[in-house]
Parts: C-alpha cells; structure tokens; sequence
C-alpha cells in the first residue's frame, strides 16, 4: 500500500494567501475508504466569500496586472500551471484517492486528463475573436469578446481536480478572476492546486479557493452583488437553487452541468463481448459516481438473455477494495450519505421487482463500497430507471424497435449523454440525430476529451463546458460603434 | 566571440546528410565579408530525396497523421521550449550569419518561439462543420492538412521566418520541405537539430539548403508537394507562382515586396513621430519587407521635420553587431551594390541627400544612414523596394492627396499614419491598400495578427488564424440518411 500522501494545505486561499475563515470555524475531511476523519479543514462562511470576493474583484480591475497583461501571458501562466501538477501528479494523486475513494490508477488519469484541459485552454486565450461588422451607416462597427469578470465556480467531489480544471481553464483563459467552492467532501486538492497558482505566478486574486458547506459558503455565491457570472456543477436540484438565486440577486450569467440518466443502447449487429463491456465501464467507472453515466442499459430482445449474463459476471468480477491497492478496480462510495441514497434505490429495486444478477448490498466491514449491482428486467416506470442512482448498479432493459427505442430514452428530464452499440451506418446516425442528449457516443462511451463540448439538453443542465463553446459564458460580447466621416466597403 | 558551427549538411528523414552531387557554398559573414564555412548546396536530386521523406511521413496511418491533434500542439511546445534553452547560441549564430545586431537576434528568437507557441495552441482547435444541407442527408465539413508543404524563406530574418513557416505546416498536420535562404543557412540546420530532440518523427521536417535556381526551382515545380509558400521579393514570387501552374497546380502563397507608406499629420508629437518613422525605415538595416519607406510629411511640418530625422539618422550608431550598436551590415555583396546604385539613382535624380549616402568602414557590407529629403513620386528611390537604411521623406498637403499617393504602388505590404484624430485615423485605414495599418506606431507585428499582402506584395496571410488557412484543405463528407 502506498505510503499515506501528507496533507499540506488546510486553510482557506485568498488573495494570493493561505488563511485562516474569519469565525474561526472548522469542518472535517473524511476517508471514504475507512469512515474515518483525516483532519480539520478551515470551514468559510459569507464574511469569508465577502472577501474572496473583493480580493478577486481588486485584480479585475481596469489596470490591473491581470487585466493589462498579453492574452498570450495568461496562456503561458496556465501553462506553467499545467506543467506544475504534471510535476507533482503523483502526491496529488494519492492525496486525490485518500480523499475520495477512486482507484489510484483512475486519479492518476485524472490528472492526466486535467493537464490536457488546462493545456487545451492555455491555447485559446490569445485566439478569442470579435469581429468587424458591415453595418448600416455611416461607420466602423466591431465586437470585443471581454471577460465577464468575477466568477464564482462550485464544483463536485466525484471529480474534484478535474473539475477544477474544468473550470479555471476557460475563466481563465477568457480572463476572468476566480472564486472557487470545492464540493465539501472533498475540500483537499483544490487547495493544493491553489498553492502551485502562486508558482505558477498568477498575480494575486486571480484564484480564490474557499471551501465550506453549500447552504453557507455555496449561497453567498450564488447572490453575491459582485460576481457577475457562476458556474456550478452537481444535482439538478441544486442546480435549480442556483439558478434561482442568480435571478434574485443580481441576474448574474449562470452555467449548469447537472445531473443524468443516460441511455446506452445495444443493437443485436454490435460485437457482444464488446459492447457488454463498453456497457460495463459506462457504468462503473468511478463507483458509478459520474453525471454522464450510462445509467439506463437498453439491450435488443434477441440479445437480451445473453447480455445480461456476460454483464453481470463482469460485475461479479470487478475487484472491490482499498483504492490503494494494486489491481483494485473499485473503491468507496465517497459519502455515508451517497452510500445511503444508493443502498435505499437498491432496495427500491428489488422491491418493485427488478431481478438482482449480481451484488446489491454493502461490501466490507468499514468505508462506504457498495457491490457492483447488475439489475435485470427493469421496466421505464420502476424508480432505479427514472432516478439518479449515482452508485455502482447497472440497470439493464428490453427494447425491440428504434422508434420505440428512442421514445423511452427521450422519456425523461435528463439529457446529458447517450451511446449507442451498433455496426450500422444508418442506425447510428438515425439514433445521434434523434436524441436528445448534449453527447452522443457511437460504438464508445464516456468519450469526452478536452476538445469536445460536453453539457446537457433540458434539466441535465445549462450552456456546454470543454471545446471552444466551453469559453462563451465567460465572455460578455461589447459591440463598438465608431461614427466615420464616410464608409466604404 | 565567432559561435561554433555544429551543423552544415542537408537534413532529411530526421539526418544529416550530404548533398547528392558532393557539392557545397560558402556562408560568409557580412560583418567582414569573409567565409564562415561550407554548407551542402542542395539540388534536384536533394529535393526529390526530401519530398519523397515527407510524402512519406504524410501516408495515411503515419505517425504523424494518426497522433492525436494536441500532440503535434505539444511537439511544437517541446521545440519552443528548446530555443528558449539554447537561446544565448541561436541569437549568437544569427547575428554571426546574418549582420543584425544581437540584441535584434534575442529579439527575433522570441517573436520565433511566441509564433511557436501561439500555432501549437491552434493545433487541436481547427474545426469543420455541420452543415444543415437540403436533402436527407448528414453533412460536415473535414479541414485536412493540405500535404507536404514546400517553404521559400529569406535572409532578413532566417529564424522568425522559419517559425512563421513552420508553426502554422506543423499545427495542421502537414509536413515540411524548407529551402532556407542561400545567404543565411545555419540557424535553419540547428532548428533542425533540435526537431529531433524535441520528438518530431523523421520526415515531417526536411532542410535544404541551396540556391533559388536550382533547389528553390526544384521545390516550386515538383508534381509531389501540394504546397508552396514563399517570402522574398515580388520577381522571384511571380517565378514561383507560374512554376506552380505549369505544374501540378499546387497551392501558393506569397509574401513579397512593399514600399509601404508612413503618414504624419501635424497634430501629433513631432519628437515621437520622428522617432517612429526613423525605425520604421532603419530597423534591421532596412532589410524588412513591410519598413516605412515612402514618409509622408504634411508641409505645415516639414522643415522641423526633416531636421530633426536627419540627426536621428546621423546619430545612430554602425559597427560590429555583436557589440552596443543599433545597425549592422547589409546581408550580401549583392545587396550593398543594389542599395548602393539606388541611392546613386536618389543623388543624380535630384533628391536632396542630408546624411548618409555611402559606405562605412573597411570591410564587410555597412552603409551609412541615409536621409533623402524632396523626393518625388516618380523617382527610382519613391518606386523601387531598395531594402536598405535609407529614408524618404516626402510633402504632402491632403488627406485625399496623400490616399491616392500612398495607393499609387503596384505594392501594398503595409501603411501607417501618425494622427490624434479619430476621423483621419479611420479615413485612411479604411481607404489605403494595404494587408497591415498600422496608426500611432509601426512594424507591430504579432503571432496573433494576420500579417500579408495586398497587389503585388503578395497572395494569402500569416499569422493569425488566417494563417492556417493555406495549410488546410476542405473536404465536404455527405452521408445519406436513407437506407442503402
């Protein structure tokens, strides 16, 4: 077992600084793995977001270094800081898995992942483009693209560096100025990203990181008079809070990425072994803790008895344990209170009567994991295939034409990602055009890279993240209109 | 103080190699007029040995053609990052080669590795389209790297161009025969040496040196390069282009010659205006395409003027370029006597010669500043590109008159106007052709700005997204969405 990472950073982070929250509070950092409390971490509150707030506006300032500074300087400042977490990937990586759960191997991808996003954006900020416009009239009309200024930024915890990165790619790129709330779960990395800002030589303020608890810290952000845009990742029903929020306060831009009940769905022409297994990891992956999850298995009736066995004796197989172990492909739900939800949904199956294949209860004698669960013969109306489980529990269901098909996966508020299984041209394209999901994934899942637009249609959210749509909300679009004595084309 | 010269020979398919024919040229340093070294002079036979490399390098399921967009990006991060680590020597070579004082060469060496970084950003972000098209059908757009692309570049900035050349070939995806100028061979070969260690797999990145006539020619008119660009003067462009027609029509683009206006209205700081225009002429010893060479003085102006850019020119400081001067020698025998006959034009056509006007020193290619005052439209030295340290100054009356002067040029690189007032400032950028305006400074060239020609200074842009455009090539994918 690798040795336990040491936790350097616990304070909160503002203004270019590590200090302690005004009331003096402190929360606990959990290790999903054994229950057990793995220190204090300082608690914020509003006086604490208050002055996040004002450090962050102090460096959007008109004249400011940031804010005079070369487009391209700000690409090279993420830069270095991309390059500084690839240095230290290791510590965070481990610091990452004792905080929340996930497998080593599977953080060690993570930052991989948020190195590349980081890198992605680093790219954009000098290529950010208004345009001239042939406008009526006598004049030289153009557009800028501005940062729309001070953002606040709430993030998960089944992702937590990556979600970071995420989120102060684009903002920064764009040029904005960052206050963070990482997900109080997981309050850790984000921390220590903060620290390797200063490295990195972002001038003070740029990045604010105050963590606490989303009724306190979380709600000061969303109807702060002082930011002007916020940008939130987790449950639909928060989501629906910020937006209110938003809209209370100070019409402050927002983005929503919120939660899923994606379909994936196989047609009997898709090589079997492979799509049992394509299916296996839409699921799985990261105990099932993942928005975008293929949550709904839709499985042709001719292939449908077959599947469900290779399924669930893949689910049997997976290896359950302590996350730094190696060859331990799944570890601890991150919460005693997700380790519930999804403990009370299994139960919701079996009661409604969906048959168990393969797991369905608590694993191990401390932490939170949860058997990977196979659920068979699921009907749309059982509450395990219209709820957001967010655990490791595949449901799998019977479909037997396309239409009927796409009726059912339509069939919900969720529409953040959907896949398909399936050799034929026209079937895939009938399906990508059909559906109503921000990602469609053809013969692969979860394929989301730091190029590609990723959001959700209707209540799995709001705007896209990633690609270059990923930067328009931090954008506010001026237009500049200049009388000229006489235009000519 | 001379650097060491580490790499002389061809580079193809990721080696040095020699020549086919065994046979080399002299590199001389235009501080002395003496040989530095033999390089390998590259021919026909080089040519077709290094398109052949990079046709290579480009076939489907490739390396390169199947590494993921952002790792071309990183690769290109990689080769920046290795000219920062060997900067002190890069700049010392090029002032060693090319005459321009070092501090220009750091200077240079930047803008290179900025122009780097800025297209390894682009690498990963050149997008097609969907396309709602009648029909029920599934449109996009693909943007494919357009091939092996053949690269012409000068001696006035051997390692800029180089990295103006290369950024925006290697972020779409294509690969690179470049014939570096015969004059300025060396900093090329050592970029080469450092595509290795950055990771480039052989055959993306060929060198050649050689001459225009043949190499170049050779380059030009070869069936197997889907690209040709080219930075040099408008006679040479006009040659490449029509090797390309009578060819495989393979696309071209071109930066050429200018003779671009500089106007100063006298609403503006005298001292400051003087001192832009001085650099806009004098600036690499005049040797840059886009330099103010045609400036316009509104006649309420001129005499203060003309006196105080005839002590600027007087007073800046000629000699050895690795010493505190602020100009070195012209790049070549061949361009003294070009700059030298022009000026001889200037003197007998009837401008008045304030300062300036021959040679400086013993040895090597110097010329004095030289300040031309009274100049006329239609004199050789107001129509001709001279390419060296010599200033015309010239009156004008109206904004109307100094437009249709100012536009009366087959040329159109750029233009500048020096005025507080909004109104002049936007009537003359709108109206003068030229690809560049530049209003309150000059020569503010950016990775991020397009940067190219209007007429005859040249066909296509560089730098900027614009400048991805010629490397890339549209293909339009239709999917019927009926069964078949």
């Amino acid at each position: 077992m690798t040795k336990q990472p040491e936790i350097k950073f616990t304070k909160l982070f503002i203004d270019g600084q590590f200090v302690d929250s005004v009331n003096g509070k402190k929360f606990d950092a959990i290790n999903p793995s054994t229950g057990k409390k793995l220190c204090d971490v300082t608690e914020g509150d509003e006086t604490d977001v208050d002055k996040a707030v004002e450090a962050a506006r102090r460096a959007f300032k008109l004249g400011s270094k940031w804010r005079t500074m070369d487009a391209s300087s700000r690409g090279h400042l993420i830069c270095k800081l991309a390059d500084l977490i690839e240095r230290d990937a290791e510590y965070l990586a481990a610091l990452e898995t004792l905080n929340n759960g996930k497998p080593l191997p599977e953080a060690q991808l993570d930052m991989v992942f948020a190195v590349k996003c980081l890198r992605y954006y680093a790219g954009w900020a000098d290529k950010i483009h208004g345009q001239t416009i042939p406008a009526d009239g006598s004049s030289l009309v153009m557009t800028r693209k501005e940062p729309v200024g001070v953002v606040g930024q709430i993030i998960p915890w089944n992702y937590p560096v990556l979600m970071c990165a995420w989120k102060f790619g684009p903002a920064l790129a764009a040029g904005c100025t960052i206050v963070l709330k990482p997900a109080t779960e997981t309050p850790l990395t984000a921390l220590y990203l903060a620290h390797l800002s200063v490295e990195a030589g972002f001038p003070a303020g740029v990045i604010n990181v105050v963590n606490g608890f989303g009724d306190t810290v979380g709600t000061a952000l969303t109807k702060h008079p002082n930011i002007q845009k916020i940008a939130f990742t987790g449950s639909t029903a928060v989501g629906r809070l910020i937006m209110e929020n938003a809209a209370k306060s100070n019409l402050k831009r927002f983005s929503l990425e919120l939660g899923g009940k994606s379909p994936i769905v196989v047609f009997p022409d898709a090589d079997l072994d492979n799509a049992v297994s394509t299916c296996f990891n839409a699921i799985f992956s990261n105990m099932g803790q993942c928005c975008c999850a293929g949550s709904r298995t839709f499985v042709h009736e001719d292939i449908y008895d077959e599947f469900v066995k290779k399924a669930a004796a893949m689910a049997a197989a997976r290896k359950v344990g302590n996350p730094f172990d190696e060859g331990v492909e799944h570890g601890p739900q991150v919460s005693e209170k997700q380790f519930n939800k999804i403990i009370d949904l299994v139960e919701s199956g079996k009661k409604e009567g969906a048959s168990v294949k393969c797991g369905g209860k608590k694993w191990g004698t401390e932490g939170y994991f949860i058997e990977p669960t196979v659920f068979a013969d699921v009907t749309d109306d059982m509450r395990i295939a219209k709820e957001e489980i967010f655990g490791p529990v595949q449901t799998i269901l019977k479909f037997r034409t396309m239409e009927e098909l796409i009726e059912r996966a339509n069939k919900t508020y969720y529409g953040l990602a959907a896949g398909v299984m399936t050799k034929d041209m026209n079937t895939a394209l009938m399906f990508a055009q059909a559906v109503e999901a921000g990602s469609v994934w053809i013969n692969c899942y979860d394929a989301t890279t730091a190029q590609t637009p990723f959001g959700g249609f209707k209540m799995s959210g709001q705007g896209r993240e990633l690609g270059e749509e990923g930067l328009h909300h931090y954008l506010e679009v001026k237009t500049i209109t200049i009388a000229i004595p006489q235009k000519n084309s | 103080m001379a650097p060491e010269i580490k790499f002389t020979k061809l580079f193809i398919n990721g080696q040095f190699v020699d020549s086919q024919s065994g046979k080399t040229f002299p590199v001389v340093n235009p501080s002395t007029g003496k040989v530095i070294c033999q390089v390998s002079e590259g021919d026909k036979a080089d040519i077709d040995l290094a398109v052949e490399a990079a046709n290579e390098a480009f076939k489907l399921d490739s390396t390169w053609r199947t590494m993921d967009a952002s790792a071309r990006g990183r690769l290109m991060e990689k080769l920046a990052g290795l000219m920062e680590r060997d900067m002190h020597y890069l700049a010392q070579l090029e002032t060693y080669n090319n005459g321009k004082p070092l501090k220009d060469a750091v200077f240079d060496i930047y803008g290179a590795i900025y122009a780097l970084k800025y297209y390894a950003g682009w690498a990963d972000k050149i997008h097609g389209q969907s396309i709602p098209a009648d029909g029920n059908v599934f449109v996009v757009t693909r943007k494919e790297p357009v091939g092996v692309a053949g690269q012409i570049i000068p001696w006035n900035f051997p390692i800029l161009m180089l990295a103006w050349k290369w950024g925006p070939a290697l972020a779409t995806g294509c690969t690179v025969v470049m014939k570096p100028a015969e004059q300025t061979p060396l900093t090329a070969l050592y970029m080469a040496h450092l595509t290795i260690e950055a990771g480039f797999p052989p055959g993306v990145i060929n060198v050649v040196n050689g001459f225009g006539a043949t190499a170049g020619a050779a380059l030009a008119s070869h069936e197997r390069v889907q690209k040709i660009a080219f930075t040099g003067s408008t006679a040479v462009g006009k040659l490449i282009m029509e090797a390309a027609a009578k060819s495989n029509l393979k696309r071209v683009s071109l930066e050429l010659g200018g003779k671009s206006p500089i106007v100063v209205f006298p609403d503006v700081d005298l001292d400051k205006a003087v001192q832009t225009c001085h650099n806009a002429v004098f600036a690499n010893m005049g040797q840059c395409c886009c330099a103010g060479t045609r400036t316009f003085v509104h006649e309420s102006i001129y005499d203060q003027f003309v006196e105080k850019a005839t002590e600027l020119a007087r007073k800046r400081k000629l000699g050895d370029p690795f010493g505190e001067v602020d100009q070195g020698p012209q790049v070549s025998e061949l361009q003294f006597n070009r700059i030298m006959a022009l000026i001889e034009a200037g003197k007998k056509e009837g401008a008045g010669l304030k300062v300036g006007g021959q040679r400086h020193g013993p040895e090597g290619y110097f010329i004095e500043p030289t300040v031309f005052v009274d100049v006329q439209d239609d004199m050789r030295i107001a129509k001709e590109e001279i390419f060296g340290p010599v200033q015309q100054i010239m009156k004008f009356s109206t904004m109307e008159e100094v437009i249709k002067r100012a536009n009366d040029t087959h040329y159109g690189l750029a233009a500048g106007i020096l005025t507080n007032d909004i109104n002049r400032a936007l009537t003359f950028s709108q109206a003068v052709n030229a690809g560049t305006v530049w209003v309150n400074c000059f020569l503010h060239v950016t990775a991020q700005a397009p940067f190219g020609g209007f007429k005859q200074s040249g066909i296509g842009r560089e730098m900027g997204e614009e400048g991805i455009h010629s490397y890339l090539e549209m293909k339009t994918v239709t999917i019927s969405m009926s069964k078949f």
